[in-house]
């Protein structure tokens, strides 16, 4: 099929950025990624800057690849990643455009390359459960309902990709905060730290610029993993909790 | 050649660790505090590390090219992690889990670290339930296991599908508290270029600012490397895009040895190749073949019908089947290890029976599962006398429970459903057993250099048994290191911190320098991509699933033909003072084209089949690897100093006190 590509070009973050249009021809089979490879092959070929994306894993699991496709993140397939979405879901003659995830809190690095260190220091805040090496007591000792462990699992199945946060319109990260302090929070093991847990990795998540919720939900409709608004909710009530004891 | 001592410690076996971990001097809180560690690499045997050693109160740099710890090629792993919980009460312990471990490997991996690995094993399930790893429970709440090839317990324990990605984010999250408390420092994309040596020991290192270019001198009292597996050489692999093996190859040209780099590991259950603009082939996990099925047609004429689209599979009556595996290993059927499935689909699709286009794939069917299961569970339910229909739903739910994120992710990549129409499969390569030659302490040859995880050769010899990588790793990095590296830093307390100033490390930060500068003036015409998939080609072709002495040689010279060509021929855009992805290949393809060599001489000098290296020559006549231990139990160190001179290989004896060495049957 013939396709034609509108892709973003910036060269770093003070760069104003332009769209780039490239004719390419792609094969049903291909991953949209493949498709990218195949045009910077050409690129290179005529000693041109290949198109910089981020990727790593190409199964959907990494959270590397993340781009804009047709103003969707990860493009138009529900709960895929961009590298696991493949160029049978495109026709002959669509034009695509390609866009970094766009968020004040990810600045550009280059082209559809953005920062999101800023998701680590949401998780160096408090996303964790603090056990040492080896002050552990035996994995059995703590019985979990299959049910609990597996909520548990399905927030903690986020991948820190960011598309919640560029699909936000106002560039919040609540769903990926969310995801985390469910993941922890629903666990026996992470109940005793969750005041804590919620009010630092709330407080660092508006230190980093990161916006409002103001629940709109287009961060689950395009989350590559699915992960339910249903665990913001749970993060206000926690949060709520949280600071009413520490007023105390 | 020299004679390597790995230093395992004296005593029976089951006491070695435990006596030893008394005995390893220790050194004091006050101390640590002055003791700097640099670690590179936070994939699960890195981070671990690294979280380890903040806890433990040493002051910690830790070095990604990643933008995030968590992004390592460990949160890919699918399966599962093994334990010797024995929680399922079916027999296993601590010696089962070593002597299937060694067993698995073929015999080429050495006991002492071995055993040490299944003691552990224990420690890390519980470490990672503390620090709130989901991981699969039954009813009664309690920690839910699985099988995996080349057992017959069931000891592996997962996570859904997202074992590793779930093993990760927990010691992302401990390294993260580290970092929050300032005991870690973490340098996200920031490769590690050089080692740097002061006085024969490993100081420091030079890296390279990914995001600017620059080049950054660290120095440290010891360097500790976890910088995963070097399957990328093949180009196409299931690993991850970005793994490559320069950390590993850098300290090799510094004088580390590698170990036994032709045991490469080649999965049995990877979706086919479908075109040659393929970037990566993707692994359906070996938990698969608890309930899949694996077979070819009967006859070359329903394969051949089936290849040019005339027949379907589900057209195949059960006994024009052959269910290869099942047939040719009976007692552990479908769950033989990885070589031995891997070599019998080859076998299979060499010999004609293939079924996908191009006649390289072998199916992987769920029908019996979803009979099976949907019957047992219309039973459970009371309803004794189910309809087919019934039958199908409550076994496609169960099925979809057990494996449902593989089936989609093969029905992503596809565009077939493979609840509806089996599996293809092929082999592809996985995991890399050899690596950096450490010994007792994962200490390399060079003092106050170690190596954990993937990076190094220690515990699967010839072969790795599924859901092994994610405990190794771990317990390299959450039990072993903080303990072995006494051995190094309780002799350096009085030692000041260096100066990344020095004379030493001005020379390394050149030498770096002058070869970026190198690379990018070559400025020829062919991208670093095509190069990496034309070694790709040598290597599948040659040193692959099956080596010969005639292909190997062959593979040698073309190797260093191609080698030649990319230092006149490569191009690549943009500078060296910026971020350059183009760049970042290029070094590290550079490397991959003098690792290739390496692990092409390895095969070519190891004169038996053993594991996953299937040299055709060394074979017995139903086509089984044929070991050779009176001449090969050695662990292959190999030493290589540049181009332009010969590797000299040394030697370190395998030596066997508590198991008998067999030929491995899985028959
Ligand atoms: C698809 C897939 C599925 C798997 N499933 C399983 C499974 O179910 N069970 C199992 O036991 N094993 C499994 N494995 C194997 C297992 O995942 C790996 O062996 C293991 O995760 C390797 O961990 P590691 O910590 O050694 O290295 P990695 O996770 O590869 O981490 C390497 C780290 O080193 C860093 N690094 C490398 N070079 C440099 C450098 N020069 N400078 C700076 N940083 C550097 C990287 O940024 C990264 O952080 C699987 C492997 C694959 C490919
Ligand atoms: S919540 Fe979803 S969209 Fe947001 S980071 Fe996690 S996986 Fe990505
Ligand atoms: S490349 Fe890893 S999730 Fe897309």
């Amino acid at each position: 099929m013939k396709l034609t590509l509108h892709v973003w070009r910036q060269k770093a973050a003070n760069d104003p950025g332009t769209f780039e249009k490239h004719n390419v021809e792609a094969d049903e089979h291909m991953s949209f990624l493949e498709m990218l490879d195949v045009l910077n092959q050409t690129l290179i070929e005529q000693k041109k800057e290949p198109i910089a994306f981020e990727h790593d894993c190409r199964e959907g699991i990494c959270g590397a690849c993340s781009m804009m496709i047709n103003g969707r993140p990860h493009g138009p397939l529900n709960g895929t990643t961009a590298c696991q979405l493949h160029m049978r879901h495109f026709k002959d003659g669509d034009q695509i455009w390609i866009e970094p995830f766009r968020a004040k809190a990810f600045k550009v690095v280059r082209d559809l390359v953005v920062d999101r260190s800023s998701f680590d220091r949401i998780i160096q805040a408090g996303g964790f459960i603090s056990v040492n090496t080896g002050q552990a007591v035996d994995g059995n000792t703590i019985p979990i309902e299959k049910e609990r462990s597996s909520s548990s699992m399905d927030a903690a199945a986020c991948i820190g990709c960011g598309a919640c946060v560029a699909a936000c319109p106002n560039g919040s990260a609540m769903l990926f905060t969310a995801a985390k302090a469910a993941h922890l929070g629903i666990l026996p093991q992470g109940e005793v730290e969750e005041d804590r847990r919620v009010l630092s990795m709330v407080t660092q998540m508006d230190k980093e610029g990161f916006g409002r919720c103001s629940n709109t939900y287009a961060c689950e409709a395009e989350c590559p993993k699915e992960i339910s608004v249903t665990n913001i909710a749970r993060l206000n009530r926690a949060y709520l909790k949280a600071s009413l004891r520490s007023d105390l | 050649m020299k004679i390597l001592d790995g230093k395992v410690p004296p005593g029976p076996i089951a006491e070695k660790w435990e006596n030893y971990k008394s005995t390893i001097p220790l050194v004091a809180p006050n101390n640590k505090r002055r003791l700097d560690v640099i670690v590179i690499g936070t994939g699960l045997a890195g981070a671990s590390a690294a979280a380890s050693f903040g806890e433990l109160g040493y002051n910690v740099k830790c070095f990604s090219f990643h933008d995030s710890p968590r992004r390592a090629h460990s949160i890919a792993a699918q399966g599962g992690i093994n334990a010797a919980k024995n929680y399922q009460n079916d027999g296993d312990s601590v010696h089962r889990l070593f002597y299937d471990t060694i067993k698995g490997g073929d015999y080429r991996s050495r006991e002492g670290n071995v055993h040490r690995l299944a003691e552990v094993s224990t420690n890390i399930i519980d470490q990672c339930v503390a620090q709130g790893v989901p991981f699969a429970r039954e009813y009664g709440g309690l920690l839910e296991n699985r099988s995996f090839g080349g057992v017959q317990v069931s000891r592996t324990f997962y996570a859904r599908g997202q074992t590793g990605q779930q093993l990760l984010l927990g010691a992302y999250q401990a390294l993260s508290r580290q970092i929050g408390l300032g005991t870690v420092d973490m340098y996200n994309r920031h490769e590690m270029m050089d080692i740097v040596m002061v006085d024969g020991k490993a100081r420091g290192i030079i890296a390279r600012n990914l995001l600017t270019g620059k080049l950054e001198r660290h120095s440290a009292h010891c360097v500790v490397m976890a910088t995963g597996g070097y399957g990328n050489v093949y180009y196409l692999s299931t690993n991850a895009m970005l793994c490559n093996v320069s950390a590993a190859w850098r300290a090799v040209r510094q004088g580390a040895y590698m170990a036994n780099p032709c045991f490469t590991q080649i999965h049995p259950t990877c979706i086919p190749v479908s075109g040659d603009y393929q970037s990566k082939l993707t692994l359906m996990s070996e938990s698969l073949r608890n309930d899949g099925r694996v077979w070819v047609p009967k006859r070359k004429e329903d394969a051949e019908a089936i290849r040019q689209g005339k027949k379907s599979p589900n057209d195949l009556k059960e006994e024009d089947r052959d269910y290869y595996l099942e047939r040719r290993y009976p007692a552990f059927g479908n769950l033989v290890p990885r070589d031995v499935a891997s070599r019998a689909a080859k076998v299979a699709c060499d010999e004609g029976f293939g079924v996908n286009p191009t006649g390289l794939a072998v199916y992987l069917d769920f029908a019996a599962a979803i009979q099976r299961y949907g019957l047992s569970e219309a039973n459970t339910q009371g309803n004794k006398n189910p309809d087919a229909e019934t039958i199908r739903i409550l076994g496609e739910a169960k099925v979809e429970e057990l494996y449902g994120n593989l089936f989609e992710m093969y029905e992503k990549i596809t565009g077939d459903n493979p609840y509806k129409t089996p599996m293809m499969i092929y082999p592809a390569i996985h995991y890399t057993m050899g690596g950096l030659w450490v010994d007792y302490n994962l200490e390399t040859n060079i003092p106050g250099l170690f190596a954990l995880g993937e990076c190094n050769f220690s515990d699967h010899g010839a072969n790795r048994l599924g859901a092994s990588a994610l405990m190794q790793g771990l317990a390299d990095g959450y039990f072993v290191i903080p303990y072995t590296i006494g051995t190094f830093l309780s002799n350096d307390i009085r030692t000041s911190r260096f100066s990344a100033d020095s004379e030493a490390f001005m020379a390394a930060e050149k030498a770096v320098d002058d070869r970026l500068k190198g690379l990018m003036n070559i400025k020829g015409n062919q991208s670093v991509e095509t190069f990496h998939r034309k070694l790709g080609h040598i290597m599948w072709n040659y040193c692959g699933m099956a080596r010969n002495a005639e292909g190997l040689e062959k593979a040698r010279t073309l190797i260093r033909a191609l080698r030649e060509e990319f230092y006149k021929d490569v191009f690549i855009p943009g500078t060296d003072n910026d971020f350059n992805p183009e760049l970042e290949k290029a070094y590290r393809v550079s490397d991959f084209l003098e690792m290739g060599e390496i692990m092409i001489l390895d095969a070519y000098n190891r004169n038996e089949s053993c594991g996953g290296h299937f040299r055709e020559e060394y074979q017995s006549e139903e086509g089984e690897a044929q070991r050779n231990d009176d001449a090969y139990t050695y662990v292959a160190a190999w030493e290589w100093k540049d181009t332009s001179t010969e590797p000299v290989m040394h030697k370190e004896e395998l030596k066997f006190e508590n198991v008998e060495l067999k030929t491995r049957s899985y028959k």
